[in-house]
C-alpha cells in the first residue's frame, strides 16, 4: 500500500526525529482509557478551560459581537451586552478591512499591534514600535517562524534550557538544527549558571556547531522559576558576548505566585542596561492569550516583539508572516488582554473580580501541589514560583528502573503510566522535557479545580507511596539510601 | 533560464553575507517595511561584508529563497498610494484604490453568512444561551446548532486546546458533509482541522520533502503558496504547464514529460498538486481528466495533493465540481490504493471567511506510521483555532430544507454566487475587448488571468526599468487607475508570456468604473507602446 511517493523511509528525517511528548504516549494512553469509560484527569497540558476554569466574560462578549455585528443593529442588544463591550466591538471592527472574515495584514491588525505596543511601554517604561510586533496564531507559531528563520542547517545550534517546554526541541529538530542544552540546577531553585552556559557553547563549537540563539522561558515551564533581574542581566551579557539572539518566552508573565521575584521582561532589563547593549543585543519576546489568568488556549492568539533585529531580516520575517496569516478573533482577544477594562468602565468590577479569583486560586493550588508532592515518599518538589506546573522529582528506586527497562519503557514513563492506570491522573513524564541523566520527574499542571485538589494529591500520595514500597529494597529503605 | 530563477540562485549564494549590517541601531520607524526581496523584478542586491557581531543577519537561505507575490511589491505601492490619497486628496487621477489582487471577499463588502456568524457568536459566549432575550436576537436553529456543537466540546470549553486533529464531534460533522457531497464515506480520523488550508499544505510539504532531490509537481500557473512552501522546506518545484489555448487544460502527456525530465535530473517526484477549480486560472477539470490524473498518480506512485478550496465556486453550467476523493472511489480505488490529500477552506466559496482561519485536510491512503508522523507535527502546535474549526463544520453542513434559517441562508448564498458569476463574465468580456489581451473564461474560483500580448516597445521599456513586463504593466495600471492586480510572474507562466491576475471580487456596483478605467488606461498604454 505504501507507494514510492510516501515510503516511510523517504519521509523528511527531520519530521521523524521530532518528538513532542505533551501529546505523546501518556496522552494517547489517557485518551484510550477515557474512551473505555475510565475517569481521567488530564493534567498534561496547560489548558485551563478544559479543567473547568471559566472564560473571562468581557472578551467573550466583545468577540461575540464582532462575530455577529448585525446584533448591534438590534435595539435589544443592550439587554445582553454591556455598553462598553458594544463600544469595544465597534472599536475592533473598525480596525479590520471587513470584519473578522477579512484577511488581516501580514503582521496582524495595526490597531491591535498599537495596543500591544502601548501595553509593553506601560509595563516596561520604554517605547515599543507596533511595526516590530507580529501577531501570530498562538506564541508557538511565532516561535516556529523565528526558529525557521534562524536555522540554516545542522551546523546551527539553539541553546535550550533543560528541562524545557518541548516546543523548542521539536521546532529545532523540525527545522534541522542542533539542540544545545544548558542545565537548570534543581537544587538551586532551577537557577542557571553562566559558567555552565559558556561551557555548553564551547562544547558545541568543538563539535562544529555555531550557537545562534538562546531560549529562556520566564516564568519557567515546566520548572516554574521566575528569573531575577540580575540573572536576566547576566543572560543578556552572555548573549552579547557570544553573539546570540535571545528568545524570551514570556507567556506566563501574568502567572507569578510569590513576591521576591516579580516578572520583569527581558526587554526592560536590556533597555535598563543602556547603550551599547540596549542597541545591539538581538531579542525576540513572546507572549500569548493562552496562559495568564485568561487561559484562552483555543483562540490561538499571541505575538512576538523584535528588538535590534536588522531591517532586511525583518523583511524576511514579514514575508513569511504574509504567507500564512493569523486569525482575527485571536488578535482581538490579544487586544483586550493587553488593554483590559479600566476603573470606571462598566465591566471593570466584574473583570477584576474574575481575574483576581483565578489568579488567587492558581497561587493556592500551586502551594497545595508543592506541599502535597513533598509529603510523598521519595519525592522532592521545588515550589512553583510562576507558570502553571509542578515538576516534582521522583526518586525511583533501582528496582523500579529495572522493571521499567524490562517493560521496554523509560523509567519516568513507566511510573507515569502506572500512575495513570491506578488513579486516572494523566501527567507528562519528565523525559519529555529533558532532565539530567538518571534523575526523573513528572510534570503536572496546577489547573485541576481547587475543590478537587486535595483529593488528587491524596490519590497521588497513595499511589506513590505504594509504588515506592513495592519497588524499594527494604535494606535500602531502612538506611535511607534511595538513589 | 528564466530571470527570477537566476535571481534566486544569486540570492541563495549571497545569502550568508547578505544581511549583515555595520549599523547598530536597527529599529525601523517607516510604516511600510522594505520589500526588496518580494518580486522577480528586483535586481540582485550587492553582497555586504559580514560584521561579526550580529547573528540574525545570517538567516535560513530557504526563507530568503521563498517568494510570495500576492502581497508583494505592487501591493506595497498600493498601500503607499492609499495613504497619499488620505494625506493629499486629489494627488492622483483616482480617488480610491481598488484591490483586485487577493481573494479576500469580505474586505470588499461581501457579507458573511448570517447563520454561520450567529452560531459562532453563541459558541464564543455560551453564557447567553440560557437567557430568554437571546431567543429574540438569534434564530432558533442557530441556538440549537450552538447547543449541539457545545455538547461536542468537553466542558463546553471553546477556549480550551482541542484534540490536535480538531474536535471529534466537528470532524464527525465534516465527515458526514463529505459523504453527503460525494456519496462515499469519510472517516473523521482522516481529518486534520487547520488554521486555514495553507498550514495543512505546509505540513504535507514538510513531511514529503527531505532535500532538494525531492520534487513536487505543480501546475503553472500556480497559487504561489506552493512554490513558497516548497522553497521553504528545501524541495524542488517540478512545473507542469497548463495549456492556455485549451482553456488551461491539464494534459497527462505534459505531466509525464515533466516527470521524466525531473527524474533525469536526479529529482524524485513525490507528489502532484492539482488546484481544482484552478487558481489563478479558474478552470474546472472535466471528470474524465480527473480520472486520468488519478491513474497517473497511481501508476507513478505519487501522492495526489488536491487543493479544492474553490469547490463551491463554479460559474458555468456545463461543468461541475467533483472531488478527487469521489472520482477515485468511483473508479474503485479505495483507501489502500492511492494516497490522496484533499484540502478545503472556509476562506473561499460563498462564505469568504478568510480572517477566521478555518480549513482541513482529509488524508486517505497513508500507512499508520505516516499518519502518526502527521499527527505528531500537528500536535506541536497543539491545535487550530476553535472558532475556525466550528466554522469549517458549519460550511460542510449548512442549514437544510426545513430549518428556520434555510431560506435566508439560501438567499444569501445564491445572491453571492450569482453575483460572482456575473462579475466573472463582465470582467472577462472587458478584458477580451481590449487590444492585445486575451482572457480565458473563469469557470470557477475567484480570478481572471488575462494574457497580455505586449508590443515589443513595452517589453523593452520594462527591461530598461529592470522590471518584468507584466509587473511594468501592473505598476502603470495602478498608478493610472488605482486598480491593484498581481503580475503573472508571481504565479509563473510559460516563459515569454505575460499575464496579470485580477480578482472578480470588487463590489458589483464598482465593476463598471473598473471596466471604464481599465479600458481607458489600456488604450493609452497601447497608444504609447504600439509597435
Amino acid at each position: 500500500m505504501s507507494t514510492k511517493g510516501l515510503d516511510y523511509e523517504s519521509l523528511n528525517e527531520n519530521v521523524k526525529n521530532t518528538q513532542y511528548a505533551i501529546r505523546g504516549e501518556l496522552y494517547l494512553r489517557a485518551l484510550e482509557l477515557q474512551a473505555q469509560g475510565k475517569e481521567i484527569i488530564l493534567t498534561n497540558v496547560g489548558n485551563p478551560h478544559a479543567l473547568g476554569q471559566k472564560p473571562i466574560t468581557f472578551p467573550r462578549q466583545v468577540v461575540a459581537l464582532c462575530q455577529a455585528p448585525f446584533l448591534m443593529d438590534d435595539p435589544n442588544v443592550g439587554v445582553l451586552f454591556p455598553a462598553d463591550a458594544i463600544a469595544r466591538a465597534k472599536h475592533y471592527l473598525s480596525m479590520t478591512s471587513g470584519g473578522l472574515g477579512a484577511y488581516c495584514n501580514g503582521g496582524g491588525l495595526l490597531g491591535i499591534r498599537k495596543e500591544v505596543a502601548e501595553f509593553i511601554e506601560k509595563r516596561d517604561g520604554y517605547p515599543s514600535d507596533p511595526e516590530l510586533i507580529y501577531l501570530t496564531d498562538g506564541a508557538s507559531k511565532g516561535v516556529m517562524q523565528i526558529l525557521q528563520t534562524i536555522i540554516r542547517g545542522q551546523g546551527d545550534g539553539i541553546l535550550v534550557p533543560v528541562p524545557q517546554y518541548p516546543l523548542y526541541s521539536a521546532a529545532t529538530s523540525l527545522f534541522g538544527g542542533s539542540l544545545v542544552p544548558y542545565y537548570l540546577e534543581e537544587t538551586a531553585n532551577w537557577g542557571l549558571d553562566i559558567q555552565n552556559l559558556h561551557q555548553s557553547v564551547s562544547e558545541a563549537s568543538a563539535k562544529g556547531i555555531t550557537v545562534r540563539a538562546m531560549v529562556i522561558i520566564n516564568p519557567g515551564n515546566p520548572t516554574g522559576q521566575c528569573l531575577s533581574e540580575s540573572s536576566l542581566k547576566e543572560i543578556l551579557q552572555f548573549c552579547n558576548q557570544e553573539n546570540l539572539v535571545l528568545l524570551g518566552d514570556e507567556v506566563y508573565q501574568q502567572n507569578v505566585y510569590q513576591e521576591e521575584r516579580p516578572f520583569i521582561s527581558a526587554k526592560k532589563v536590556l533597555m535598563d542596561m543602556g547603550p551599547p547593549m540596549s542597541k545591539q543585543v538581538q531579542l525576540v519576546s513572546f507572549h500569548s492569550v493562552s496562559k495568564g489568568y485568561w487561559g484562552e488556549c483555543g483562540q490561538r492568539g499571541g505575538y512576538f516583539e523584535l528588538t535590534n533585529i536588522p531591517p532586511q531580516t525583518i523583511d524576511e520575517i514579514y514575508k513569511i508572516a504574509s504567507i500564512s496569516l493569523t486569525n482575527c478573533t485571536g488578535q482581538i482577544f490579544l487586544g483586550i488582554m493587553v488593554n483590559p477594562p479600566k476603573p470606571g468602565d462598566i465591566s471593570y468590577d466584574g473583570f477584576l473580580r474574575e481575574s483576581n479569583a483565578i489568579l488567587g486560586s492558581l497561587g493556592k493550588r500551586a502551594r497545595i501541589m508543592t506541599k502535597g508532592f513533598n509529603s510523598c515518599r521519595n519525592v522532592v518538589c521545588n515550589s512553583t514560583e510562576g507558570a502553571m506546573y509542578s515538576f516534582p522529582q521522583i526518586r525511583l528506586p533501582p528496582k523500579a528502573v529495572e522493571a521499567a527497562k524490562r517493560a521496554g519503557k523509560v523509567p519516568d514513563v513507566f511510573y507515569c503510566l502506572k500512575l495513570l492506570e491506578a488513579t486516572g491522573i494523566s501527567t507528562v513524564p519528565g523525559s519529555g522535557f529533558g532532565q539530567k541523566d538518571g534523575v526523573f520527574h513528572l510534570r503536572t499542571t496546577i489547573l485541576a479545580a481547587e475543590e478537587d485538589m486535595h483529593g488528587i494529591m491524596a490519590s497521588l500520595k497513595k499511589f506513590n507511596d505504594e509504588f515506592m514500597e513495592q519497588y524499594e529494597d527494604t535494606t535500602e529503605a531502612i538506611l535511607g539510601l534511595n538513589e | 533560464m528564466r530571470r527570477f530563477v537566476a535571481n534566486r540562485l544569486v540570492k541563495t549564494a549571497a545569502a550568508a553575507s547578505l544581511f549583515s549590517s555595520n549599523k547598530t541601531t536597527t529599529t525601523t520607524t517607516s510604516s511600510t517595511p522594505l520589500l526588496s526581496r518580494f518580486l522577480t523584478s528586483s535586481p540582485p542586491p550587492n553582497p555586504i561584508m559580514p560584521s561579526h557581531s550580529i547573528t540574525l543577519d545570517f538567516i535560513n537561505p530557504k526563507v530568503i529563497e521563498c517568494e510570495y507575490a500576492v502581497r508583494g511589491e505592487i501591493v506595497n505601492l498600493a498601500q503607499k498610494l492609499q495613504q497619499e490619497l488620505v494625506d493629499k486628496p486629489g494627488s492622483h487621477p483616482f480617488d480610491e484604490i481598488l484591490y483586485c489582487n487577493i481573494g479576500n471577499p469580505q474586505s470588499l463588502n461581501q457579507q458573511p453568512i448570517t447563520f454561520f456568524r450567529e452560531v459562532l457568536a453563541l459558541c464564543d459566549h455560551p453564557a447567553i444561551l440560557d437567557k430568554s432575550e437571546t431567543q429574540g436576537l438569534f434564530s432558533a436553529d442557530s441556538i440549537e446548532r450552538a447547543w449541539q456543537i457545545l455538547d461536542q466540546i468537553p466542558g463546553r470549553a471553546t477556549g480550551a486546546y482541542s484534540h490536535s486533529q480538531g474536535i471529534k464531534g466537528l470532524r464527525d460533522t465534516i465527515a458526514a458533509g463529505i459523504e453527503a457531497r460525494d456519496g462515499f464515506p469519510a472517516d473523521p480520523n482522516d481529518l486534520f482541522l487547520t488554521d486555514g488550508a495553507s498550514p495543512a499544505v505546509h505540513m504535507m510539504m514538510q513531511l514529503l520533502i527531505s532535500s532538494k532531490n525531492d520534487g513536487i509537481l505543480c501546475p503553472i500557473p500556480q497559487y504561489p503558496l506552493y512554490s513558497a512552501s516548497i522553497a521553504l522546506h528545501g524541495g524542488t518545484l517540478v512545473p507542469y504547464y497548463l495549456d492556455e489555448a485549451t482553456g488551461w487544460g491539464l494534459e497527462i502527456s505534459e505531466l509525464k514529460r515533466q516527470l521524466e525530465d525531473a527524474k533525469s535530473k536526479g529529482v524524485t517526484v513525490k507528489a502532484l498538486v492539482v488546484i481544482n477549480p484552478g487558481n489563478p486560472t479558474g478552470q474546472v477539470l472535466a471528470e474524465e481528466n480527473q480520472r486520468d490524473i488519478v491513474e497517473f498518480c497511481k501508476a507513478e506512485g505519487l501522492v495526489l495533493l488536491a487543493d479544492e478550496v474553490y469547490q463551491e465556486n463554479v460559474y458555468v453550467s456545463e461543468k461541475k465540481f467533483h472531488s478527487f476523493k469521489k472520482v477515485s472511489r468511483s473508479m474503485g480505488y479505495g483507501d489502500k490504493d492511492i494516497p490522496l490529500v484533499s484540502f478545503q477552506s472556509v476562506s473561499k466559496g460563498y462564505h469568504g471567511e478568510c480572517g477566521k482561519r478555518g480549513g482541513y485536510m482529509e488524508v486517505t491512503g497513508f500507512s499508520p506510521e505516516i499518519r502518526e508522523q502527521i499527527y505528531k507535527v500537528a500536535s506541536v502546535n497543539l491545535c487550530s483555532n476553535i472558532s475556525g474549526q466550528i466554522l469549517a463544520s458549519l460550511v460542510m453542513s449548512p442549514p437544510k430544507v426545513g430549518d428556520e434559517s434555510y431560506e435566508s441562508y439560501t438567499a444569501e448564498k445564491d445572491g453571492i454566487l450569482s453575483s460572482l458569476a456575473r462579475r466573472a463574465k463582465t470582467l472577462e468580456d472587458a478584458f477580451n475587448g481590449l487590444e492585445g489581451i486575451t482572457c480565458n473564461k473563469a469557470e470557477g474560483a475567484m480570478y481572471l488571468f488575462p494574457r497580455l500580448h505586449l508590443p515589443e516597445k513595452a517589453i523593452k521599456a520594462a527591461e530598461s526599468a529592470k522590471t518584468a513586463p507584466d509587473a511594468f504593466y501592473a505598476r502603470r495600471l495602478l498608478n493610472a487607475t488605482g486598480i491593484v492586480v498581481v503580475p503573472g510572474s508571481g504565479f509563473r507562466q510559460v516563459p515569454g508570456t505575460w499575464h496579470i491576475r485580477c480578482t472578480i471580487l470588487p463590489p458589483e456596483d464598482k465593476i463598471p468604473a473598473i471596466v471604464e478605467r481599465l479600458t481607458e488606461f489600456h488604450k493609452g498604454f497601447m497608444n504609447e507602446f504600439r509597435d
